[in-house]
């Protein structure tokens, strides 16, 4: 075991190592031996998030139990300018959990308790640390279920889905994490413990955390969150539908969207990443299509009955061939498991692969396919699309083989033409893996400079000090410098004080 | 109450906020907020030359109170200090509506009657309803209104993709865009909707959109006890019907009613009425238009209005409460949200503290909307607001000389 503060040598920055020491020690008094790691070779464990290809070793990591030991670890960093980075599961596809090298790691795996199940309030109480499913797994006895669901809901945990406002398959018609959580205890970049939003719903005052969902914890750690439960729908049923084209597939989900109807969700897949689902997971997807549509409709039986007809004669209208409709949950599963499954399928035809998350607008589909068609065939670098179509959220899977010299250079930057690509059209460069240390270079070209100093306006009000997170989100940190007409002095450290916001 | 006027302006000031906008004119008794009469109006046409008014009011540190159709100047608090209003009326174009894409993008002094009717052309709607008559976007950005729709369509927060904004400093800023779908940099939108002025000028937004439903029916019950107004709510909205909205009205005398909007297919509206009645009993009727009052505040002018707020358990509570304490409700029962109006100035009080500790039981709130001057004066309109401190924080870093609706919010922000 080498504590940082054992080892000057490990550390050339002598104050850095210092400020960490001391919030070593604190920790290891507030939490029992297991929960506190300074060890290097444990460190590493934690050394990157969902996206492995950024890499650094943790200078300390903390695994909590409660809040107050959370927040007290927290009010030590502050005291020291030690900088912390939040850690849900680690699954985050941005790198927004990446490690500080001179700061803590917080992880919030053992705070796991879905606290209150309320049916008769459609709420649910549950801290950061428990994971997506577990909370519709617990509300479905009830008749309920909580709607946002990444791909990664079998892992990914509801604090790490606040910190990147994570969406799924179905946000296109029940919205994203910001849209179903309520209210949340905030851990502030002081360590002060603060209650944002109400379970009632309209709290007054700014919705500050409307601006805490999704700033990919630069703006604290969030230690309970309340969320909003869903009535489970009357019926759902899931249309599997093959296409020769995606143009063919594109032009079926306008005439679907036109007819005024509102799927759970529309997602679409070509061919080449229908191949991959298939040699990874058997999904029976119809033979020789250039594109799927999995679509699903959910809601009052009567209503989703006719919807299916309109969807299907539609569908049939844009040259739909080999239809599958499921209607009970297991034949739904094996559709989804195709597209649920498709990242890690790529895998198995192609040694590496970049997964990019860009967002155009609807209509401009077909446009962006052939452009990114001729980005690939100019390139010669293979890409295989899988993507949100009712909401135009592209996650473009770039293919390339690491062992061939120049391939992951050559990789980066057909993925960095397809952001281009979105912001020309007037889109977004990430709808739900977040901005994180992996886009960050890529905001100057979605928001100019004002647009950019006046988010960090928020940040310096949260986090004047930047050690939240710091490094992710923004190219260039604000220095935030003193409010005139503020208070000085600093705020409440004392135990006192974090009883007193208690 | 007679504010800083006109007098206390200084002429540099006055010229300079003149040669920052064509159109600037001395301000009126008309121009009140909160009783407050302000020395200008500027009305700018631009984004940029709202941020040419904001520029010239911040050089002369003037106090700014930003006015949209002006239909809800009276809620909150009056404001400390009034110098300059700006009217945001001439930026009042739809700007685009992308149907194919179910966004619109608006300029804030755009009444939302217009922007309805501009989407029902293309036979879509934005899900917020007009609850105050000649609203504008803006306006209902700054006071956060919504109305029964909210139940399956959401409020303003569900609905504001992308904003433009205008900081104290007069400098432009957006956030969001004219996607749904957008997780990139921090979401300043949320944080405009319901500062009542007090954070930017909002110029620009941009809404998601929704389709316009085929069919509409209410289905509506009268009803005299409060348990008995909760168990039909909790009924409808745990049965899987999918209403749009659940409301009550709840007169301070006599019989209550609950009412249920079903929208979509005619089919499918059929089905479920069926449902739903079956639901809300023998004496339930079905309806093709709303019933009176729907969408609209309960209070009269000279009244006193409160939103009050609860979770969904919670009804029976505040249903009774209302009754003891002489209030008038109505709203979202099936969103935990109502509004109350009290008729007599002198129970007022005696009603917003007794409200107060209804909702605080099942963890909302209340707040004063509308109040008569004495009324606002003699009770606490925003109540127990948590996270005070960070809230002034933000402000401080926004507007750091505190100019911008100065006092109308919570805790004196």
């Amino acid at each position: 075991m080498s504590d940082p503060a054992d080892n000057p040598a490990d550390n050339p920055a002598d104050k850095p190592a210092e400020g960490l020491a001391a919030v070593a020690r604190r920790a290891r008094e507030l939490i029992p031996e297991p929960g506190v790691i300074s060890d290097h070779q444990r460190l590493r464990t934690y050394e990157c998030d969902g996206l492995a290809h950024y890499r650094v070793t943790p200078g300390l990591v903390v695994i909590p139990e409660d809040v107050a030991q959370l927040a007290a670890v927290v009010q030590a960093c502050a005291e020291h300018g030690v900088p912390f980075v939040a850690r849900g599961s680690g699954t985050g596809l941005s790198g927004g959990a990446l490690p500080h090298a001179d700061g803590v790691l917080v992880v919030t795996s053992r705070m796991r308790a879905i606290r209150e199940v309320r049916p008769e309030d459609q709420r649910a109480v549950v801290e950061p640390g428990v994971i997506n499913l577990d909370v519709t797994r617990a509300a479905t006895p009830h008749g309920y279920y909580y709607a946002p669901d990444p791909s990664s809901q079998q892992i990914c945990s509801i604090g790490g889905n606040v910190a990147e406002n994570s969406g799924g398959a179905h946000c296109l018609k029940y919205g994203f994490t910001t849209n179903h959580v309520l209210a949340a205890e905030l851990v502030t970049p002081q360590g002060e413990v603060v209650r944002l939003g109400s379970a009632a719903p309209d709290a007054p005052g700014y919705d500050l955390l409307g601006a805490v969902i999704g700033s990919e914890g630069t703006l604290g750690i969030v230690t309970a969150v309340t969320v909003r439960l869903v009535r489970l729908p009357e019926e759902v049923r899931t249309l599997l539908v093959g296409f020769e084209s995606t143009d063919q597939a594109g032009a079926a989900t306008s005439a679907i969207i036109a007819a005024g109807i509102v799927p759970a969700a529309i997602e679409m897949m070509d061919a080449l990443a229908i191949e991959a689902a298939e040699a990874a997971v058997q999904c029976g997807y119809p033979e020789g299509a250039g594109a799927v549509l999995v679509i699903e409709l959910d809601g009052a039986a009567v209503e989703v009955g006719q919807e299916y007809d309109e969807v299907d004669r539609l569908c049939r209208e844009n040259g739909a061939f080999g239809q599958r409709l499921a209607t009970d949950p297991a034949e739904r599963a094996l559709i989804w498991k195709g597209r649920k499954s498709a990242f890690a399928a790529v895998g198995r035809i192609s040694p590496d692969y970049i997964v990019q998350d860009g967002v155009i607008p609807r209509t401009a589909l077909p446009e962006v396919l052939r452009a990114i068609a001729d980005l690939s065939g100019t390139s010669g670098v293979r890409v295989a699309n899988v993507f949100h179509a009712g909401d135009g959220n592209l996650h473009p899977l770039v293919l390339f083989d690491d062992s061939v010299e120049g391939a992951g250079e050559a990789a980066e930057k057909v993925s960095g033409a397809i952001l281009d690509l979105c912001i020309e059209h007037g889109g977004s460069i990430t709808g739900e893996h977040g901005v994180g240390v992996d886009k960050a270079k890529y905001m100057p070209r979605m928001y100019d400079d004002d647009d950019l100093d006046t988010m960090q306006l928020v940040r310096c009000a949260f986090d004047p000090d930047n050690i939240s997170n710091p490094g992710k989100v923004f190219p260039t940190p604000r220095l935030c410098g003193e409010v005139p007409g503020r208070r000085q002095g600093v705020h409440p450290l004392q135990d006192a004080g974090l009883a007193e916001v208690f | 109450m007679p504010g800083p006027g006109s007098a206390t302006l200084a002429g540099a000031a006055r010229d300079a906020v003149a040669s920052s906008c064509t159109e600037v004119r001395e301000a009126t008794d008309l121009d009140q907020v909160g009783g407050v009469v302000p020395a200008l109006v500027a009305r700018p046409a631009s984004t940029e030359e709202v941020g040419e008014v904001m520029r010239a009011a911040a050089g002369h540190r003037l106090s700014v109170v930003p006015r949209g159709a002006g239909t809800k100047l009276s809620w909150g608090l009056p404001p400390r200090s009034a110098d300059l209003v700006v009217d945001l009326s001439a930026l009042d174009r739809v700007l685009e509506h992308a149907a194919g894409d179910l966004i619109v993008a608006t300029q804030a002094g755009a009444p939302l009657r217009t922007v309805q009717q501009t989407l029902a052309g293309a036979g879509q709607r934005l899900a917020l309803d007009e609850t105050v008559a000649g609203a504008t976007v803006g306006g209902t950005l700054a006071a956060n209104t919504s109305g029964p729709h909210r139940l399956a369509g959401g409020t303003a927060r569900d609905l504001l993709i992308g904003i433009t904004v205008v900081r104290a400093d007069g400098v432009v800023a957006k956030a969001g865009g004219r996607v749904v779908k957008n997780v990139a940099g921090y979401d300043l939108g949320k944080l405009m909707i319901g500062s009542l002025g007090t954070l930017a000028v909002v110029t620009e937004a941009l809404f998601r959109l929704h389709p316009l439903p085929e069919t509409q029916r209410w289905v509506t019950v009268r009803v005299d006890d409060p348990a008995e107004a909760y168990r039909l709510v909790q009924s409808v909205v745990h049965a899987q019907a999918v209403p749009s909205a659940v409301e009550v009205d709840w007169p301070a005398h006599g019989d209550g009613a609950v009412s249920v909007l079903l929208e979509g297919r005619a089919d499918g509206v059929a089905g479920r009425v069926r449902t739903v009645s079956g639901l809300l009993g023998g004496t339930s009727s079905e309806d093709e238009g709303p019933p009176a009052g729907w969408a609209s505040y309960p209070w009269a002018e000279g009244q006193t209005g409160l939103k009050l707020t609860f979770v969904l358990s919670g009804l029976g509570d505040v249903l009774t409460a209302a009754r003891a304490a002489g209030a008038h409700l109505r709203g979202s029962a099936g969103s935990g949200v109502l509004y109350a109006s009290v008729a007599e100035p002198d129970r007022a009080p005696a009603a917003l503290e007794s409200l107060r500790a209804a909702c605080a039981g099942h963890d909302g709130s209340v707040v004063v909307v509308e109040a008569p001057p004495e009324v606002r004066l003699a009770v606490d309109v925003w109540g127990p607001v948590p996270a005070l401190d960070l809230m002034r924080r933000v402000k401080d870093r926004f507007d750091p000389e505190h100019r911008l609706s100065p006092g109308r919010f919570v805790g004196g922000i």
